[in-house]
């Protein structure tokens, strides 16, 4: 009994195992194709300051009835599982968001229509199955109005193919592989910048640094995410003249990075380009830094931008990260005015001021994504001048504006509708201050930049 | 050839630390036929028992640390087994898995509401010695020297202490045992607390190198697992072994092949073992 018990463990064990080793990058399947209904807000409504019989008011001009809607928002948050610390980022910048908008009245229309917003929300488990399940919950049964993706590439592949099956609108953020884009979706709009322009960046500034830097070894988790963005910093460093003396994938659960970490110095690269999420980017750091590899340049995915990194203390030093957003970057409605932009909501410093108010910590590129997933939608919303899907997606179709999160504008090609264009990364770097504390500095690209870059790493 | 080296050294150091994660695990399973659930959220307990009392008030190094994380191991184990495990002991397997998944669950609940899944990293450094391609880190080569101290301790306390003689007997034959005067419910209680003292220890030796999230136990645990089988269902001593085999194989195998086969060697390994040998490679047939 004992034997037959842990047999069929093992079995079920190894199958997993071998399903999840070959399978490098999993597609989303298309998306039925079911025509969205013109979804007008399908919400409580609710008549305020109606004047009784009594005391209406006796003149004869007519005054417009204001209408005040609750437009429902519907996401998951990864409250647990792996994801848990950039998704519950990322909500809490959209709930900061939400709160804005109410707080400053809501969106009012032409008509006099007031619209608020409130949210529906799950824990998701940083699992694609639950995202499948909650997100048909979400547009069926709770009636959102708006969807907000959830945290990862992965999770976002699952929810967008029921947004679209539902017809309504979804704003990714926390998601940048391109291949969800590429799918014939049209109500799915991306507020990241794409994976495919994630590390392009991190090559160009090596060039800068170093021109006889000419070894580059791609080491990334083995995931929808990591690998799209490797997969284009790969194409694109061969493109410059770069020698990838090492492209290798690692296992999402690799908790010894050592026999992985030999393997790339038997390559003898100058510099080092991938990593995955948080976990693994901080254990690599780790181990890289603990065996004293002789590497002058690492950038690694996710995991440096989180204040949190700066826990690895040396090991954390020199490490480049891109990063979607930093507090660093200056994008103010005069740089709008000079790009021939429309500015759109707060500044860079108010946000951040908020967010440490409500929350006591300071905001990552998760939580300014959230942020501006919020944005974008009210953004949508105001310039539709209502909330009906059709009306709302020309709107979104048509956003060319600049923010405190930088540059928005989507693809309204057929092939990538929805692909973020306006947006770019900008890249920190761990270095010590003057009483020796570790700060994110920007150091690429060039005009951003608040520090100049520490150079060779080890 | 360097390379090759190098991994195998770094393979070895980790394996001392797999292996005693993996004695946990195949303890409660011989003396209790109880499959662990709860052994990988108790591995990450130990990583936070560390990391609290290294970087809390008290600043404890970390391996002094560790007898605390050791004792607050055994208490907490014995504490599971009166609250969830003694009473389906006998019962059917389905339920002594159901209670210790849900052992598993309380604690990642619990521990992601109050330390999210934020990774956590004692910054602690023992050095490094560097002979060619071989960088030997000071923190894995006492992870190790302790790893194999406390097996000779396990080894001593089951074959030289009454309590451990009770230990094999209630594993042997408990209704035996029981004849024999052995109080066989303190001395499941005792089994469990040191299978979750084992665990814990491996959590702390592996905070001192690796930083960790409330869920990294997890990996540890399917790592315990084939560690089991490898060195014989219900043998701890063999599970050290079945540590060295396992933490060489991950060092040889991304040598040859790419990194993310690993995990899909061991566990064909570990099928084949239980078909070929089931009692496990060091374990003898019963």
């Amino acid at each position: 009994m004992k034997r037959s018990l842990i047999f069929i463990i093992s079995l079920l064990m190894v199958f997993s195992v071998v399903l999840a080793a070959c399978q490098p990058a999993p597609e989303p399947t298309k998306a039925p194709e079911v025509k969205p209904t013109s979804a007008p807000a399908t919400v409580k409504t609710e008549e305020v300051a109606q004047p009784t019989e009594e005391a209406k008011p006796v003149e004869t001009e007519e005054v417009p009835e204001v209408k005040e809607v609750t437009a429902v928002i519907g996401f998951t948050t990864s409250q647990t599982g792996k994801y848990n610390v950039s998704s519950t980022r990322q909500v809490s910048g959209l709930r900061l968001w939400m709160k804005d908008v109410n707080d400053a009245g809501g969106i009012v229309l032409s008509d006099g229509t007031v619209i608020k917003f409130s949210e529906v929300t799950y824990d998701d488990e940083s699992n694609t199955d639950r995202v499948q399940e909650l997100y048909t919950r979400i547009a069926t049964e709770d009636g959102a109005d708006f969807l907000i993706s959830p945290y990862s590439s992965g999770l976002t592949a699952a929810s967008s193919i029921i947004a679209e099956q539902y017809g309504k609108i979804m704003i990714t953020t926390g998601a940048a592989s391109d291949a969800n884009y590429k799918q014939g979706y049209t109500s799915v709009y991306q507020a990241y910048t794409p994976a495919s322009r994630y590390l392009t960046g991190a090559v160009d500034l090596l060039g800068k640094l170093d021109p006889d830097a000419k070894k580059v070894a791609f080491v990334y988790e083995n995931s929808k995410f990591s690998t799209a963005v490797v997969v284009a910093a790969k194409d694109y460093a061969v493109e410059q003249g770069y020698d990838v003396v090492l492209y290798e994938g690692y296992d999402p659960e690799t908790t010894d990075f050592g026999p992985f970490i030999n393997k790339i110095v038997d390559a003898g690269p100058d510099a080092i380009l991938g990593g995955g999420h948080f976990q693994d980017g901080s254990t690599f750091a780790r181990q890289i830094y603990d065996k004293n590899i002789a590497i002058k340049f690492m950038t690694l995915l996710v995991a440096p931008p989180e204040p949190d990194f700066a826990d690895l203390g040396e090991a954390a030093l020199g490490v480049i990260g891109p990063s979607q957003w930093e507090p660093l970057a200056a994008f103010t409605p005069e740089s709008a005015e000079q790009a021939g932009l429309e500015w759109f909501g707060l500044t860079g410093d108010k946000f951040v001021e908020e967010y440490v108010a409500a929350y006591g910590e300071d905001p990552s590129y998760h939580s300014a994504g959230g942020y501006a997933a919020g944005m974008i939608l009210q953004k949508a919303i105001m310039d539709a001048d209502s909330m009906d899907f059709e009306k709302v997606k020309a709107a979104l179709d048509g956003v060319d504006m600049l923010t405190f999160y930088g540059h928005i504008k989507f693809d309204t090609s057929e092939e990538a509708h929805g692909l973020q264009l306006g947006h770019s990364m900008v890249y920190i770097q761990w270095q010590k201050d003057a009483d020796g504390n570790l700060v994110k500095q920007v150091v690429w690209p060039e005009e951003g930049a608040t520090a100049e870059p520490l150079y060779p790493l080890h | 050839m360097g390379f090759l080296l190098a991994s195998v050294t770094d393979g070895l150091l980790i394996g001392f630390v797999y292996g005693v994660a993996a004695m946990g695990l195949t303890l409660i399973w011989g003396v209790m036929d109880v499959i662990n659930l709860s052994h990988g959220p108790i591995i990450t307990l130990g990583m936070f028992g560390v990391y609290l009392l290294f970087t809390g008030p008290l600043g404890l190094n970390p391996y002094l640390a560790l007898l605390f994380v050791a004792l607050g191991g055994l208490l907490f184990g014995i504490l599971v087994y009166f609250i969830a495990v003694h009473r389906v002991i006998g019962a059917s397997h389905l339920s002594t898995l159901l209670a210790t998944y849900a052992v598993n669950m309380i604690i990642i609940g619990i521990g992601t509401a109050i330390f999210t899944a934020s990774p956590r990293n004692v910054e602690f450094n023992m050095g490094r010695l560097t002979f060619g391609n071989v960088t030997l880190l000071g923190t894995r080569v006492i992870a190790a020297v302790a790893s194999v101290l406390v097996s000779a301790g396990l080894y001593l306390f089951l074959y030289k202490t009454r309590p451990g003689r009770y230990i094999r007997a209630v594993a042997n034959n408990k209704d035996a045992a029981e004849l024999m005067g052995v109080p066989s419910m303190q001395i499941l209680a005792l089994s469990f607390g040191l299978g979750t003292m084992l665990a814990a220890i491996s959590g702390a030796l592996i905070a001192t190198f690796f930083p960790f999230t409330i869920l990294a136990g997890g990996a540890y645990e399917l790592k315990s697992f084939v560690i089991s089988v490898l060195g014989g269902l219900g043998n701890p001593i063999g599970a050290l072994y079945g540590g060295l085999i396992l933490g060489v194989l991950e060092g040889i195998i991304p040598t040859f092949m790419e990194t993310t086969w690993v995990p899909v060697v061991e566990f064909v390994l570990f099928v084949l073992i239980l078909l070929v040998r089931p009692q496990g490679l060091l374990g003898v047939k019963k």
